[in-house]
Order: structure tokens, then C-alpha cells, then sequence
């Protein structure tokens, strides 16, 4: 903020030192009046769903109707939290249980994986990438019907289980090609210095690669916290209401004929505040570390 | 020879358990998947008769399927255009550095943490075209009725239950979630464009169009690649934002592969939704490929 504040002075005095027309101040001033209209235009369009959202939720059967979605409620009721929080808490536990190993794991192999592609070279290895990463855009529609028939024969059970194993082994290539990004701005030097001590390949990547790897694993956890969170697809087919993570329970609570709209509205919520706040407080590290992984593209 | 393999070694070990699950989860069961797809199997009873590719000539001369290639078509023209569009005017708006940027970039960003799930819930509601009858006539829901009160109500339409075009206005909220995602590739690329070479032009004297058309534009496009594959594959997938939004899960006006996929999964017929599930990978590979082989040739320059 205080940055901010010191070059917009620095701004209005060069300003002045150029003693630049008033026409073109003018212009300036239009421009910036008119990109902030737009911009706070756009924030009202992308946070109207949202407004919507939070009313509803508080708001009583009758008055939780379609037609009535711009106004605020009539009575403020957290009846739908209510039932929204019991229906859903259940679930909520079980995500957190799925969610956490799972981005652990895949990003501590991911790191890995991106150490060995980035720094410890070996014939074929740009194949060996390309391959691994056409296993993030594949549609798992491709694989699904046979990955059924595989993890009911590897014995894993339904529910939590089965989408752990899932979230990890299809989180992989993601995590492997940010990684490998990450890993290919660190200088060789560092690498070969370490080499020349006779550290091996492990010791390197404990002693040089893994300390300075912070960046590269905000990241990561929070692509695969928020993709194995919000996933809904694996869930629809390796869970049920009874065993599933919370986007199973929410569709079940929100489907259906008779739905109550202020319970599904509060439970949309409820599913949403772990990676809201993850956003929130480190989605500026999120976007960071993806600029400096899509310019490298 | 020896000593090379002894480099080499501990880094093929160290990726071996990556490889064999890649191998495995990926590329083997695309494999059993496409064996399945030309099996006989559509009953939950296990029948392994081969038939060639029958299955994939009666998926593509059924005009449900047909259709959800259409609908697949409109989604992902709409989807593509709509997130590009406002992901590169609010980075381009937001690249000058300005006043609350950070909370502007945060608010464009934030739809992207939230489940299709999730959003799905309001957004069935705000494509709503339901008349609700209520005490004083006619009503109309959702956004038809917000379009009414702002005065652009010519702009009322009946949304996804419509069978040409429905399919549009699933698009809409894959696009309000997915603008800031783009948005954020296009102002890494904004940041990647050295301030020299836009001084540079502007000293040769060039205008601002031309600075965009010669300069900017050029050094945007692979981000512009990227943000359309990342998109393009998405799209291609989209699954839980209709299932969320149309509760019907056999309708016919916004099926789209990947949901008929569901359908034929749910109704035990393996083989056709591994067909299915093949002809979607084909679609994603006719993308991702080239692409693929594009960025590890580009990287070897």
C-alpha cells in the first residue's frame, strides 16, 4: 500500500516536471476513470452469483423462491446452515481425510519427479516428460471404465481409499511438469558444486534442491488441495453418499425434485470456504508461481 | 559404459514408481479401454465377443450422440471465446500497474476456487427459465428477471432448455469461473514483454494499435496457446457443471459426451461408454498433441 501511494506521487510530480498539456492530462484522467467503471463493473457481474448465493442461504422456504433471487430475505433464518451443516459435516471430515494425504504425496513425488527431469538428465528423459504430461490432459472418461475393474481388483476399497489412490496417481504429471519448471530456473552450478562433494543424487536434492523448493510446493498443494477438493467426476464414480467426499453430499443435497434452496445455498457455501480461504490468503503466491511456470511454458 | 549407467541410474530409479503408475493408470488402460469399446459388453453380465468397431459406427449414427457432439461443439466455442475474451480485457485493463490491483486480479480470480459443484447450485437457479406464478402475475426467475428490471429485457431467453443452443448457457458459468484463470496466464505474459521493446517502438514511432498488432500481440501468442489448450480440454471434459445445473441426467437438450458417457455407465453398458470414452480421447489428443510436440521442440531451440 505504501509503495503504491510513494509511486503515484512520483507520478503527479514527473507529471508536473514535464509540465506536459492539460489536454493530455485530461485524457489520463478519462481513461482512469473509465478503467475503474469498468473495472468495479466486472467485480458486480462476477460477485453477483455470490451475492445470490449468500442470501439465500438465510433465507426462510417460502421466501427461498427463483423469483425472488435479487431480494434480500424477509426474515434473516439460519435454518438452511443448520441443515445444510448436518447434512453435510460428515463429508467434510472425509475430504479432509482425502484431500491432505493426497496433495502431500503427489507433490513430494512431483518435486521428485521435476528434480530428476530438471537436473539429473538421462537419455530419453524429455520422452519420458512428454509422456508422464499427456497423463494430465487425458479426459478420464478414456480410462474410467477399466480403472473401475482395476481398483476393485487391487482390492482397494470404495469411497475415501479408491480416491486417494486416484488424486495421487493423476495428480502426478501436474506436479511433475510444475516442478520441472520450477527446478529449471535453480542454476546448474548449485547442482554440480554439490556433485563435486560427492553428494549423490539424493543428499543434492535433501541439502541444495528441497530448501529452496517453498515456492514450488505453495503451488502445487494448492492446485492439487483445490482440484482433489472440487472434484466431482472420480467422486461420482468411485464414491457413494454414504462413503464420498463433500461435492457427492452437496449434489445430493442441491439434486433432486423438493430441493430446499437455502439449505443447498448455505451447503454450496459451506463446501466452498476451505479453498476460498486458500485463495484468499495465498492465492497471490498461487498466481506467482503459475506466471512464472506459464511464461517458461 | 558402465559409469555412464551409474550417473544415470539413481535418476531412472528415483522416476521408476512414477513411470510404472503413468504406464499403468494411463497408457495401459487406454489400451483396456479401447479393447472393451469393441467387446460386446453392454449389460452388466461380463461378455468379452469381439465386434470390431460396431460400436463406435452406431454410437456416431445415433442422433443423441450426434447431437452431443453438437452441443460439444457450441460449449466449447463459447467457452473458448468467452473466457479469452474477458480473461485478456481484464489482464490488459489490470496490466499498468494501479491502485487495488490486488484486489481486483483476487476478485477476478476467486469463481476458480469454487466446485462446478458448488457454483452449479446457483447458477441452476440463475438460468432458470421457470414462470413462477406468484400473487400479481407472471413472474419471471433468475437472470431473466434481473435482464427485465434493468430494462434489457429483450435479452430474457429460455437458457438450457433450449435444444440447439441450450447448450450456450451452460457456457456461461464455465465461463464466469474460468475468466481469471486466463486472465492470469495473459498478465504473466504482459510481464514477460521487456519494457525495452515497447520503448523501443514507441521511440521508432509507432502508434498504439501497431505497438499492439507488431509487438504485443506476437509476444502474447503462446500464452494465448496455452490458454486455449487449458481451456480447450476442459471444455472437451466438462462434466460436473451440466450434471450440477440440469439434475435430468438423461436429458437430451445439454448432453455432451462426457455426461452420455455417465449415462450409458450408469445403464451397465460398458462398451459403448468406453467408446465413448475413446472418441473423447481422440478429440483431446487431436488438441493436446500437437502441442505437446510443439513446446518440447520450442524448448530444445
Amino acid at each position: 500500500m505504501s509503495t503504491a501511494t510513494v509511486n503515484n506521487k512520483n507520478r503527479l510530480r514527473s507529471a508536473q516536471d514535464m509540465k506536459s498539456d492539460a489536454k493530455r492530462n485530461n485524457k489520463r484522467r478519462i481513461n482512469r476513470t473509465l478503467k475503474y467503471a469498468l473495472l468495479i463493473f466486472f467485480v458486480i457481474i462476477v460477485l453477483l452469483p455470490a451475492y445470490v448465493l449468500f442470501i439465500t442461504s438465510f433465507k426462510g422456504t417460502a421466501d427461498a423462491d427463483p423469483s425472488r433471487a435479487w431480494y434480500l430475505p424477509q426474515t434473516w433464518e439460519t435454518g438452511g446452515w443448520a441443515k445444510a451443516w448436518t447434512t453435510l459435516a460428515p463429508s467434510l471430515g472425509r475430504t479432509v481425510i482425502l484431500v491432505v494425504p493426497s496433495a502431500l504425496i503427489s507433490a513430494f513425488l512431483g518435486s521428485i519427479n521435476g528434480y530428476v527431469l530438471a537436473k539429473w538428465r538421462f537419455p530419453g528423459a524429455n520422452i519420458v516428460f512428454t509422456l508422464i504430461l499427456f497423463g494430465m490432459f487425458i479426459p478420464y472418461q478414456a480410462v474410467m471404465i477399466p480403472l473401475t475393474q482395476l481398483v476393485s481388483d487391487l482390492g482397494v476399497p470404495q469411497g475415501i481409499p479408491s480416491l486417494l489412490l486416484l488424486h495421487i496417481v493423476y495428480g502426478l504429471p501436474i506436479c511433475t511438469l510444475i516442478f520441472r519448471n520450477y527446478y529449471a530456473t535453480v542454476p546448474d552450478e548449485l547442482i554440480e558444486a554439490a556433485r563435486m562433494d560427492g553428494a549423490g543424487i539424493l543428499r543434492t536434492y535433501g541439502s541444495v534442491i528441497f530448501p529452496i523448493s517453498a515456492p514450488g510446493f505453495v503451488v502445487v498443494l494448492i492446485w492439487q488441495f483445490t482440484s482433489a477438493w472440487n472434484d466431482y467426476l472420480f467422486a461420482a464414480f468411485f464414491s457413494s453418499g454414504r462413503n464420498g467426499p463433500v461435492t457427492i453430499a452437496l449434489s445430493f443435497l442441491a439434486g433432486g425434485q423438493l430441493t430446499d434452496y437455502a439449505a443447498s445455498m448455505a451447503g454450496a457455501l459451506i463446501a466452498s470456504v476451505p479453498t476460498l480461504i486458500v485463495y484468499i490468503l495465498l492465492g497471490k503466491y498461487f498466481v506467482g508461481g503459475l506466471m512464472s511456470g506459464s511464461v517458461k511454458g | 559404459m558402465l559409469k555412464r549407467a551409474k550417473i544415470w541410474g539413481p535418476g531412472v530409479l528415483l522416476l521408476a514408481p512414477t513411470m510404472i503408475l503413468v504406464g499403468v493408470f494411463v497408457y495401459w488402460l487406454i489400451i483396456e479401454n479401447f479393447r472393451v469399446s469393441l467387446t460386446n459388453q453392454h449389460t452388466a453380465k461380463p461378455s468379452n465377443k469381439y465386434v470390431g468397431f460396431e460400436n463406435y459406427t452406431n454410437l456416431l449414427a445415433d442422433p443423441n450422440f450426434q447431437h452431443s457432439l453438437w452441443n460439444l461443439l457450441i460449449l466449447t466455442i463459447v467457452f473458448l471465446g468467452g473466457t479469452l475474451i474477458f480473461g485478456f480485457l481484464w489482464a490488459w485493463i489490470l496490466e499498468q500497474p494501479a491502485k487495488g490491483e490486488g484486489f481486483f486480479r483476487s476478485v477476478y480470480l476467486f469463481p476458480m476456487s469454487v466446485s462446478f459443484i458448488a457454483s452449479g447450485v446457483v447458477w441452476r437457479w440463475l438460468l432458470s427459465s421457470l414462470q413462477t406464478s406468484q400473487p400479481g402475475g407472471e413472474r419471471t426467475t433468475g437472470l431473466n428477471r434481473l435482464l427485465d428490471s434493468v430494462g434489457l429485457g429483450a435479452f430474457q431467453n429460455d437458457w438450457w432448455s433450449n435444444p440447439t443452443w441450450g447448450i450456450a448457457a451452460i457456457a456461461v458459468p464455465a465461463v464466469w469461473q474460468l475468466s481469471g484463470y486466463v486472465m492470469a496466464l495473459f498478465l504473466a505474459g504482459f510481464r514477460g514483454i521487456p519494457d525495452e521493446l515497447r520503448e523501443a517502438a514507441r521511440i521508432d514511432g509507432c502508434t498504439e494499435w501497431k505497438l499492439y498488432r507488431h509487438v504485443i500481440f506476437p509476444q502474447l501468442s503462446p500464452v494465448m496457446l496455452s490458454a486455449v489448450i487449458i481451456i480447450g480440454h476442459m471444455s472437451l471434459k466438462l462434466f460436473d457443471l451440466i450434471r450440477a445445473i440440469v439434475p435430468d441426467a438423461n436429458t437430451y437438450d445439454v448432453q455432451v459426451p462426457a455426461t452420455m458417457m455417465w449415462v450409458k455407465y450408469i445403464g451397465s453398458d460398458y462398451a459403448d461408454a468406453a467408446a465413448i470414452g475413446t472418441i473423447l480421447l481422440v478429440l483431446v489428443a487431436f488438441v493436446v498433441i500437437p502441442y505437446l510436440w510443439y513446446t518440447s521442440r520450442a524448448e530444445k531451440r
